[in-house]
């Protein structure tokens, strides 16, 4: 039943193209970490701390950040970088301390590393091509009276 | 009986379509006179009448709830209302994937019952691949899923009655995304009948243009409505995740994008050949891309449910033989194709081919982002690509783009001076410029969402310039919907730029009574109390927000607990000003008795949906504009041809 | 450039190529910690069952090499794991236990149940220990050596046949 139905959601999950709700099968009872759903006093501090937290993946839901997730290690994770921003930790101090124990998988923002380099080698690259193909196209002579004879 | 009816047409489809393909290959070889040949339109106008009767067959058990089918046993429920156990014919895999095929036969049926302005042999061509592409999608429909498929004993009662699909615009979006999906797969069909027949005509263009366009406005529509969803349900506010599902609804939208512009180069001008047969072939490539991925669960990683590898592999079969088919014959025809016309770079065409360059960019950086990780993970390395990757990188090639696209539709075809829109051109830096000052002055803002506020803004003014000047009661019904779509990403962009800059959240725990501030509003949690549905039980709370000294708004979020299957859904309660949006959301009790309470304050958020709405309905009136001045067009011909022929008589008289 | 006509069919076949392979290789959703070969980080955890202390890190420094558990109450595969914890705790094994957002009675229960394995238990109620281990997931079982170093991580219920394994890595450990 539960296999069917979680087949049943996903088709319709992933076409619709969200992941609406969590099955309850094993969350804890207990009460979520205090900073999991409290703001930081200092404005400043929340917004570096939000914005902080809308690029650190949750590692126990499907492909959501820990800033829209209800799952509980996703609370204790942003009751983490809460705490760890109001001790005064630098948000990329803290991205970090999470890559060197959950790799690069944890964020959402991907650094130049050597695993990491082609996504930002290929964006350059298209910039040159469409420059290339843009020139290639209209740059070349303009309006011609004849047909050009191929491609 | 019914269901082995359903089955029954579904296999002389099959067999239809088998027909088509063979008879469209013969009508290449010169082999016209053939009867093969002959009976490929009607091929596919009965392939299209016997889908529609499948189709009809699976709706018929569905709405009879008839238990001896294994589909409707596990998916439906006999105390289901009628909407819902209809839409529960298409809410699941086989279900769907016979939508999908229905859909693309009728649609093969209608251009052989209608499209007489191509060349036989094109048509036939056309034809052949539409077949083609059905036969897999039937054989895997009749191999590994499927729909009529009964059950040795019949079930007592139906499994599904999931109340979170009961919701009527879920039972209607993935619909809307398929129409989508396979409208762009009759402009597959034309871009392979065009290569095999080398025959790149603007009448081609012509012919292409309204599927382009109804698939266009139809994964619009899908996209808009699955981000609006997303967004009440999920309950945190956000509206697009970049997650690969959604990037695969994405990815054959831009295609679709490029092509609908490309295909009216072609059209006006007969310029850009090759490039949108190609765009033909990638879009569709796309949409068949989104399935697999979907359907494989390859790219779904933690949570992976519903992976069936069995399907995943069928559709990546046809995926190799469709996909690789089609690019290896533009690999081996594009070359014969005649280059079209040329122009200038300041002319209606450079921007247009600005925009599709851009679009295309886009495109690949989307493709890029979803399938690294795919990469990675072949190296046993796991990364993540997300939004800080995906909205910086993408706005280098976005901006550029609307910029071109705010002043390209005053150029005037093949040759153009800046000269002439000199004072367009002022208008619009000028407003980007001083919405951009104003900003800065008002406050520290991102850059991004700074940009999007500036080009939303000035590109709002520039998509109405185009009627500057001009009669509007004879501007064509195709340049109002050109005018109003370009509006329409004005709006989404403003409304995307204003949520992510002037958003304000406020988490808090309450006391019943108790008041919190969040940007300009006061909020106030009045009473939390259970209330029941028919198979949830809830918490409700009434939340009262004020504004000023206006009266006050009552908000209602809930958090249901739903008992088969158990799970929690947040209720998010929505109050829709003209200028953004309150968001509530009810969490959990604390142990001492408090509320957890979630309101956002969304500036101008609803704009992005306005505006999603506003790019389909322009498309609507493209579509419709072009299909009239096609009919008008080809009733002159006809007149003229119907008087040439009288003269003649006469003349021979 | 005629040859630019075959960039999308290469650019496809590479894609084909790669979606084939991930297709035919077993899905794999483990996240592994950083962690491995690394010392364990400072902590100390409250104790959660009266009859056994909590953790800290100096316990893990004792000369002998040991299990860290990661459990809780209310992890249907921790249940699963229980008896083939005890064995290892038979051979002479010593596991300490770390409960993930759990309530001491709901651990009194549990080990009630399905038998107390462990030598120490300490109470984690933000998951920090996980976030230092670099855990994702309830149940995970590490070997830490004498010296107070990650050794292994093990990810999901210990099963039967992980029980000759863990005590040859806790040998390696040594």
């Amino acid at each position: 039943m539960t296999r069917q139905f979680l087949a049943w959601i996903a088709g319709l999950a992933a076409m619709a193209s969200a992941m609406f709700a969590m099955p309850i099968l094993a969350q804890s009872s207990t009460a979520p970490a205090p900073y999991a759903y409290q703001q930081l006093d200092d404005p400043a501090l929340e917004q570096r701390a939000t914005d902080l937290m809308h690029t650190l993946r949750c590692l126990t839901c499907q492909s959501q950040s820990i800033a829209d997730s209800d799952a509980s290690m996703a609370g204790d994770m942003r009751h983490q970088v809460r705490t760890r921003i109001l001790a005064g930790e630098e948000p990329e101090a803290i991205r970090a301390w999470l890559i060197e124990r959950y790799g690069d998988y944890v964020s959402y923002d991907p650094q130049v590393s050597a695993t990491t380099w082609p996504l930002f080698a290929v964006p350059l690259l298209l910039f040159l091509l469409a420059g290339l193909i843009l020139r290639k196209r209209i740059g070349r002579g303009g309006v011609a009276d004849r047909e050009g004879e191929g491609a | 009986m019914i269901a082995e009816l359903g089955l029954a047409a579904l296999w002389l489809c099959a067999a239809l379509a088998v027909l088509q393909l063979i008879g469209g290959a013969l009508a290449q070889r010169g082999d016209n006179a053939s009867d093969l040949a002959a009976m490929v339109r009607p091929a596919a106008m009965l392939q299209g009448l016997l889908a529609g009767l499948a189709f009809a067959c699976l709706l018929w058990v569905f709405a009879a709830t008839d238990l001896s089918v294994k589909l409707v046993a596990t998916n439906s429920h006999s105390l289901k209302p009628m909407l819902f156990k209809l839409s529960g014919a298409w809410g699941n895999h086989e279900g769907s994937m016979l939508l999908w095929v229905t859909v693309m036969a009728l649609a093969g049926g209608l251009i052989a019952m209608v499209e007489k302005r191509l060349p036989e042999k094109t048509m036939q061509a056309t034809l052949a691949a539409q077949g083609f592409v059905a036969i897999g999608f039937y054989a895997f429909l009749l191999i590994s899923s499927n729909p009529f498929e009964r059950l040795v004993v019949a079930a007592v009662e139906g499994q599904g009655l999931n109340p979170l699909l009961q919701d009527a615009g879920l039972a209607f979006h993935p619909p809307t995304l398929y129409f989508g999906y396979v409208g762009l797969s009759v402009a597959f069909s034309f871009a392979v009948g065009a290569l095999l027949t080398r025959n790149v005509t603007p009448d081609f263009a012509r012919v292409m243009r309204p599927w382009v366009l109804g698939a266009w406005v139809f994964l619009t529509l899908g996209i808009t409505a699955g981000s609006y969803w997303a967004y009440y349900e999920l309950g945190w506010g956000g509206w697009w995740f970049w997650d690969p599902v959604e990037n695969a609804s994405l990815m054959p939208w831009l295609a679709a994008t490029a092509l609908l512009h490309s295909v009216s180069v072609l059209a006006a001008r007969d310029a850009l050949r090759t490039w949108t047969i190609m765009l033909g072939v990638v879009a569709f490539s796309m949409s068949m891309l989104g399935t697999f991925l979907v359907r494989s669960g390859l790219l779904t990683s933690v949570h992976a449910f519903a992976v069936d590898p069995e399907r995943g592999t069928f559709i990546l079969f046809l995926l190799g033989i469709y996909i690789g088919g089609a690019l290896l014959l533009f690999g081996l025809r594009a070359g014969h194709v005649r280059e079209g016309e040329r122009f200038q770079l300041t002319s209606r065409e450079g921007a247009l081919v600005f925009n599709n360059v851009m679009l295309s960019a886009i495109l690949g950086i989307v493709l890029l982002g979803t399938l690294y990780p795919l990469l990675t993970e072949a190296f046993d390395v796991r990364v993540s690509v997300g939004p800080p990757y995906f909205n910086p990188v993408g706005a280098i090639f976005t901006v550029p783009m609307l910029l071109v696209m705010a002043v390209g539709p005053l150029l005037r075809w093949r040759r153009d001076s800046i000269e002439r829109i000199k004072l367009p051109i002022a208008i619009v830096t000028s407003i980007i410029v001083s919405v951009a000052v104003l900003a800065a002055i008002m406050g520290d803002m991102a850059v991004l969402p700074l940009l999007g506020l500036c080009v939303a803004i000035g590109l709002a003014v520039a998509s109405f310039l185009p009627l500057r000047g001009r009669n509007l009661l004879r501007v064509p019904i195709a340049t109002w919907g050109m005018v109003l779509a370009h509006f329409g990403i004005a709006v989404a962009l403003f409304g995307m730029a204003s949520d992510s800059a002037f958003t304000k959240e406020r988490l808090a725990a309450l006391q019943l009574g108790e008041e919190v501030t969040v940007g300009d509003w006061r909020v106030t949690l009045d009473s939390v109390d259970p209330v029941a549905g028919p198979n949830w039980t809830a918490m409700e709370a009434q939340v009262s927000a004020w504004r000023g000294s206006g009266a006050p708004i009552l908000l209602q979020p809930q958090s249901r607990n739903f008992w088969a299957p158990p799970m929690q859904t947040s209720e998010s309660a929505l109050a829709t000003q003209w200028d953004g949006q309150l968001y509530a959301v009810i969490g959990n009790r604390t142990e001492d008795g408090r509320w957890q309470l979630r309101v956002w304050w969304k500036p101008f958020v609803t704009f992005i949906w306005y505006g999603g709405l506003l790019i389909a309905l322009g498309g609507t009136l493209a579509a419709i504009g072009r299909v009239l001045a096609d009919l008008k067009r080809r009733s002159v011909r006809a007149r003229a041809n119907s008087r040439r022929t009288e003269r003649r008589e006469k003349g021979f008289a | 450039m005629r040859w630019t006509l075959w960039v999308p069919l290469a650019l496809f076949t590479f894609f084909l190529g790669l979606a084939a392979y991930q297709l035919s290789q077993p899905k794999d959703d483990v996240i592994v910690s950083g962690m491995i070969g690394k010392p364990l980080p400072q902590f100390s955890l409250e104790p959660i069952s009266p009859d056994r202390p909590g953790v800290s890190t100096a316990d893990f420094k004792d000369g002998t090499p040991k299990l860290l558990n990661i459990w809780a109450s209310w992890c249907l595969p921790c249940i699963a794991e229980a008896p083939h914890l005890e064995s290892l705790k038979e051979q002479d094994v010593q596991i300490i236990g770390i409960a993930i957002r759990d309530k001491p009675e709901d651990v009194a229960r549990f080990l009630n149940r399905h038998g107390n394995p462990y030598t120490r238990i300490g109470s984690d109620d933000l998951s920090a220990i996980q976030f230092e281990l670099g855990s994702s997931g309830v149940p995970e079982t590490y070997v830490i050596d004498s010296d107070g170093m990650i050794r292994y991580q093990h990810i999901g219920d210990v099963r039967a046949e992980h029980v000759p394994m863990l005590i040859q890595q806790l040998e390696a450990a040594r």
